[in-house]
């Protein structure tokens, strides 16, 4: 297929449509509206449902509906909204239900402003909601793949029975890339999906001993029992955190002198930056989380090479992942960190400037 | 022979968890009987919400989902727009409905959603140990008006069916009462034609039951019967708001 030229709402929206999901349910706030007005727009035409919900409150509570009827189901928002959610995001971990939450952060806190920012970092990985639970983040750094998490989201979250939430920003979701789409999963296909999920979801009965009693629910009154849930999902965790790790190495060399750690937006900046520096014979290594929960410790540990002098995180925070980073580097080496709040976005030369200091 | 005393195919075998007296008990056989009655326990599924309710997920034998306070209606929602072929109920005390839920319960009504609410509005929050409710009456004592709810600084009682009965789209809103066997009999009425309609896909259907709360009232059973129908019954009058079925609009 041809590549498109998209906006990063648009395109994660079309490519949520293109996996099979067929309900949406969200409230517009900028800098997402265009992602609810795709919805909007083509959701009939694949006789799928869209439904802009009375509140952001509403909107994650009707995904927990559609959800726990285990059909495949999204919301999107931007950072006031998706504090909103997080009542409903604790309660789908709870009852262990599939479905997707896009966050297309801007500035915060409070009402903040509409500029892109990296400020729900702590939100997205570290809970957010109430109680002990885990959601699968991704973190896109282009508009192709903000579009491809779209699916592979989907099918995590079918995977481990989990909500997973894509971590983008105000700068994807309103900058536009070339972009190509997987091909669409056909009805059958998409019936199929659904049919996996019949041993648990809400779905119609049948007579004699077919009878079922599903229940969609995260209340378990016995301190026991919760107790053991609770474990369950700790367990699913683990699996989830040996299996689904996933970053990218750029430029990452035993010759490095600094290795910089950055996601989604920050980490584009910085690459340009590292370019820069390497035509100047100065090697500076990244990792780039894709997946930033499961965090990859063990990636970033292991890229700090003999010569490294300090690992360098820069986000668009005042250092939120910055605590992950410190976590794995375990004291080896000295890390700094730099970054821009405000929905104010660095430059590649202030990067540069940042880490020519370190030579 | 007429079998008239048995126990409802959609209820579960596991006991109620209500105190003796109360009438959730009372709400849950009618709408379980209608369901029977319809045929429907193959196609039906229910919304629990957060009060002395919240183990009704346990109580029906078809699916059931249990809702975050107040949210039901949402959930139910989802479920419906995600299953259209399903008949979809919420079942929700006064806190969750009229308090923290007024924006989902609102909003489900005004769409038409195509689901039925049954509301047991007990004047308080039974769950939580008798704080006041939305409903709760003037002057009426509770753990959190201990004082007698003062409506200069609280307002007064929220009319929840005359207040949907404002909306345009609800199909069916009527008021009942449980708290005698002729009313009963009225309300299990009102329950079969919200079944009824809903199982027809006519729209949104909403049943309020006026109930009682023996415990945190600290009245017994059959005295806060009479308590209710004195002083609830006169502010929550009882009738069919709004029936589309009938030209009631
Ligand atoms: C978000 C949230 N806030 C508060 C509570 C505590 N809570 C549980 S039940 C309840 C009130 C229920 O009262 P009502 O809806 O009238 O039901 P009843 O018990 O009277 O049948 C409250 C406040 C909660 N579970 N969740
Ligand atoms: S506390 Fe009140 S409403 Fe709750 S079960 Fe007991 S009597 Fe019923
Ligand atoms: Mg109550």
């Amino acid at each position: 297929m041809a590549k498109i030229l998209m906006k990063g709402n648009e395109a994660v929206a079309e490519a949520a449509i293109r996996s099979g999901c067929r309900l949406y349910f969200a409230y517009p706030i900028t800098p997402q509206s265009e992602l609810i007005e795709y919805m909007a727009r083509m959701m009939p035409k694949v006789n799928g449902t869209f439904l802009q919900a009375e509140s952001e409150v509403s909107a994650i509570n009707m995904v927990y509906g559609a959800a726990g009827c285990g059909k495949r189901v999204m919301t999107s928002s931007s950072s006031p909204g998706i504090s909103l959610k997080m009542e409903g995001i604790s309660y789908i971990a709870g009852a262990e239900l599939p479905c997707v939450i896009v966050n297309v952060q801007r500035g915060g806190p409070g009402l903040g402003d509409i500029q892109p920012a990296q400020g729900d970092y702590f939100q997205a990985t570290k809970g957010g909601g109430h109680g002990d639970y885990r959601l699968i983040v991704m973190a896109p750094s282009s508009v192709q793949e903000f579009a491809d998490m779209a699916s592979e989201a989907f099918d995590l979250a079918d995977k481990y029975r989990n909500p997973v939430m894509i971590l983008a920003d105000g700068m994807l979701g309103q900058m536009m890339e070339p972009v190509e789409f997987k091909p669409s999963r056909s009805d059958e296909e998409i019936a199929e999906m659904w049919r996996q999920h019949e041993s648990w979801c809400v779905c119609p009965n049948e007579d004699g001993d077919k009878k079922h009693h599903h229940e969609i629910n995260s209340l378990e009154i016995d301190p026991q029992v919760l107790e053991k849930h609770v474990n369950d999902l700790y367990q699913k965790y683990g699996v989830i955190e040996k299996n689904e790790v996933r970053y990218e190495e750029f430029n990452v060399s035993d010759d490095n002198e600094i290795l910089c750690v950055a996601w989604g937006t920050a980490s584009r900046i910085v690459k340009s930056a590292i370019n820069e520096l390497k035509a100047a014979g100065k090697s500076v290594g990244l990792i780039r989380p894709i997946n930033v929960w499961p965090y990859p410790y063990e990636a970033v540990a292991k890229a700090i090479g003999p010569k490294v002098k300090k690992v360098y995180v820069f986000e668009l925070n005042t250092g939120q992942m910055l605590d992950d980073v410190k976590i794995a580097v375990n004291g080896k080496v000295p890390v700094d960190f730099w970054g821009k709040v405000g929905g104010i976005v660095f430059t590649p030369a202030e990067i540069q400037a940042k880490l020519e200091e370190c030579f | 022979m007429e079998k008239i005393a048995y126990r409802p195919e959609t209820l579960t075998k596991t006991p109620f968890t209500y105190c003796p007296g109360c009438l959730h008990g009372v709400a849950h056989r009618l709408i379980a009987e209608a369901v029977d009655e319809q045929g429907l326990v193959n196609q039906m599924t229910g919304v629990a919400p957060v009060g002395c309710s919240v183990f009704a997920y346990k109580f029906f034998n078809f699916d059931m989902a249990q809702a975050a306070h107040g949210r039901a209606p949402a959930v139910a929602t989802g479920m419906k727009r995600a299953r259209p072929d399903m008949h979809v109920f919420t079942y929700q005390g006064d806190g969750d409905l009229a308090a923290i839920g007024t924006a989902e319960i609102v909003h489900a009504a005004n769409r038409g959603e195509h689901i039925s609410v049954f509301f047991v509005n007990n004047a308080i929050y039974g769950m939580t140990g008798g704080q006041m409710a939305p409903t709760t009456l003037p002057e009426m004592k509770t753990t959190t008006s201990p004082y007698g709810r003062k409506t200069d600084d609280i307002g007064f009682p929220i009319r929840v069916s005359e207040l949907l009965a404002t909306l345009i789209a609800p199909y069916y809103i009527e008021r009942v009462s449980l708290l005698s066997p002729a009313d009963i009999l009225k309300a299990k009425k009102a329950v079969s034609k919200a079944i009824q309609y809903n199982k027809e896909g006519r729209g949104f259907t909403f049943v309020e039951f006026i109930s009682t709360c023996p415990t945190n009232w600290g009245i017994d059973p059959l005295k806060s019967r009479e308590w209710a129908k004195e002083n609830m019954l006169p502010f929550f009058k009882l009738g069919c708001l709004r029936d589309k079925g009938e030209g009631v609009e």
